[in-house]
């Protein structure tokens, strides 16, 4: 990968849920270490742009690039085939997920669903993957947990454990999908100041969904408002909440601030 | 004609051997069904084309006709193509591939039951299939199922006695033996109802208890 080379390339990306439309015609960049945060109505794609990076989805239409490597599609013959599992799987493995509902595996420990990946996708040794979940537990406060069952831990915790897990494949890119909506309210400033932090101290390319919208001002680079598909709005936070362009932004942020 | 205790307890050790079968034949079924239901499940939930539309007709065929029909396909029919089994082999496949059709559904019915977002976090983590299966959702699905799996199990040890039908010496065809040697239907007959109660039951009590357990959980 070029230094210069964006992390994140959509091009003319399209997925429709039968006749319905959710994304149209997306052309989308992001830069590495960016943080990019979109918002916008229920429904208007930006929670399917994170699952079509996860391969959760297929694009029905265009092609999706990390890292300057096809998502989407593979080299094949000198043309570009759909591609299969084990090549998404790949391509996937720089990619981490944090997830509204945590989705921590309940029959493992703290500990296993920390290290269950790098030892079986990047082939850690169980010591080394064994210090990462260590070091990564410490880092969002429940070094102590380690050995709990996640049925035993609080929403807050269950998410700070699910962000550790993400984080310990060392991803290059991390998509957070409405990561706060599950929680207790008095839970959710202590997880997003922990994302604050890891946004700080690291220079992984963040993709985030999010209501909070104080959040996303404080922590993007850059807000993509999305409606209908398409995004409508692509400004700096100052800009877009400062100044939102577009008369369905202003609405739209008029209607979350309550 | 009363009940004679020294008949009874004369017969006691041949009616326990045949106890034995039964039981033999129970637990090689039941690996047979609790097994292939297994590989029968998880096939399916790939949904390969063709192989899921065949998977699901034998499923459908096996589950509409009579478990006694299959038994004796096996054994008087399969010769006539040259497949040779003998009694004892032809109960175990029967009951086994019988009930896996019943068990893939209770294992069907296990994985449905575990949320999407382990699929999806299990796929976000790039695990493979085969780790995704025995790391995440099988140990959560299948707990989920004891119970339902062992009460076929046992259903299983109550259908044993269909295989007198092939002379299978099990404990049923031992009663009817002994007396229609001695002319004595009391004891032997009885002996059989005592004997499978006597394993059902606390079977039963302790699949309940399993039951409760998860439902506590």
């Amino acid at each position: 990968m070029q230094p210069s080379e964006p992390m994140i390339v959509f091009e003319g990306v399209e997925k429709r849920f039968g006749d319905h439309v959710v994304l149209s015609d997306l052309d989308m960049t992001v830069a590495p270490g960016e943080h990019v945060t979109l918002i916008g109505p229920s429904g208007s794609g930006k929670t399917t742009i994170l699952r079509l990076l996860m391969c959760l989805e297929k694009v029905d239409a265009g092609t999706i690039r990390v890292g300057g490597r096809y998502l989407t599609h593979m080299e094949k013959n000198g043309g570009l085939v759909p591609a299969d599992e084990r090549y998404s799987r790949e391509v996937r493995k720089r990619i981490g997920m944090v997830f509204q509902q945590f989705n921590l595996f309940p029959n493992m420990t703290v500990r296993r669903n920390l290290t269950e990946a790098p030892t079986r996708v990047l082939g850690l040794s169980k010591d080394e993957a064994n210090a990462r979940a260590e070091e990564l537990l410490d880092l969002v406060g429940l070094g102590d947990k380690i050995d709990a069952h996640p049925t035993q831990l609080s929403g807050g915790q269950q998410q700070r454990v699910a962000i550790a897990r993400a984080l310990a494949m060392r991803p290059d890119v991390l998509l957070l999908d409405e990561v706060t909506s599950a929680l207790d309210p008095e839970l959710v400033a202590g997880v997003l100041s922990l994302l604050q932090d890891i946004g700080k101290s690291t220079d992984i390319t963040i993709l985030c969904v999010t209501h909070e919208m104080g959040f996303a001002q404080d922590f993007s680079h850059r807000v993509m408002m999305f409606d209908g598909g398409r995004i409508i709005e692509d400004a700096p936070p100052e800009e877009l909440f400062g100044a939102p362009r577009h008369e369905r932004t202003r609405t739209f942020l008029q209607a979350v601030s309550g | 004609m009363g009940w004679d205790w020294n008949y009874a307890i004369a017969i006691l050790p041949e009616m326990l051997g045949a106890l034995r079968v039964t039981i033999e034949i129970t637990l090689l079924g039941s690996l047979v069904a609790l097994v292939l239901g297994l590989v029968i499940a998880v096939v399916r939930r790939a949904r390969i084309p063709v192989v899921d539309q065949l998977l699901w007709a034998f499923v459908e065929f096996v589950r509409s006709t009579p478990l006694l029909v299959q038994v004796f396909f096996l054994f008087f029919v399969l010769p006539r193509f040259g497949i040779v089994l003998g009694a004892f082999a032809v109960g175990v496949i029967a009951l086994g591939v019988h009930y896996a059709t019943y068990t893939s559904e209770v294992y069907r019915a296990g994985i449905d039951a575990v949320p999407r977002g382990q699929w999806e976090a299990a796929a976000a983590l790039s695990l493979p299939q085969s780790r995704v299966w025995t790391g995440v959702i099988l140990p959560q699905a299948v707990p989920r199922v004891l119970p339902a799996l062992g009460n076929y199990v046992i259903s299983m040890f109550k259908e044993v006695p269909l295989l007198l039908g092939i002379g299978v010496v099990e404990v049923v065809n031992k009663a009817k033996e002994l007396s229609s040697e001695t002319f004595r239907p009391i004891e032997p007959y009885t002996i059989a109802g005592l004997l499978f109660l006597a394993l059902s039951l606390p079977a039963s009590i302790l699949v309940r208890r399993l039951e409760r357990r998860r439902a506590a959980v």
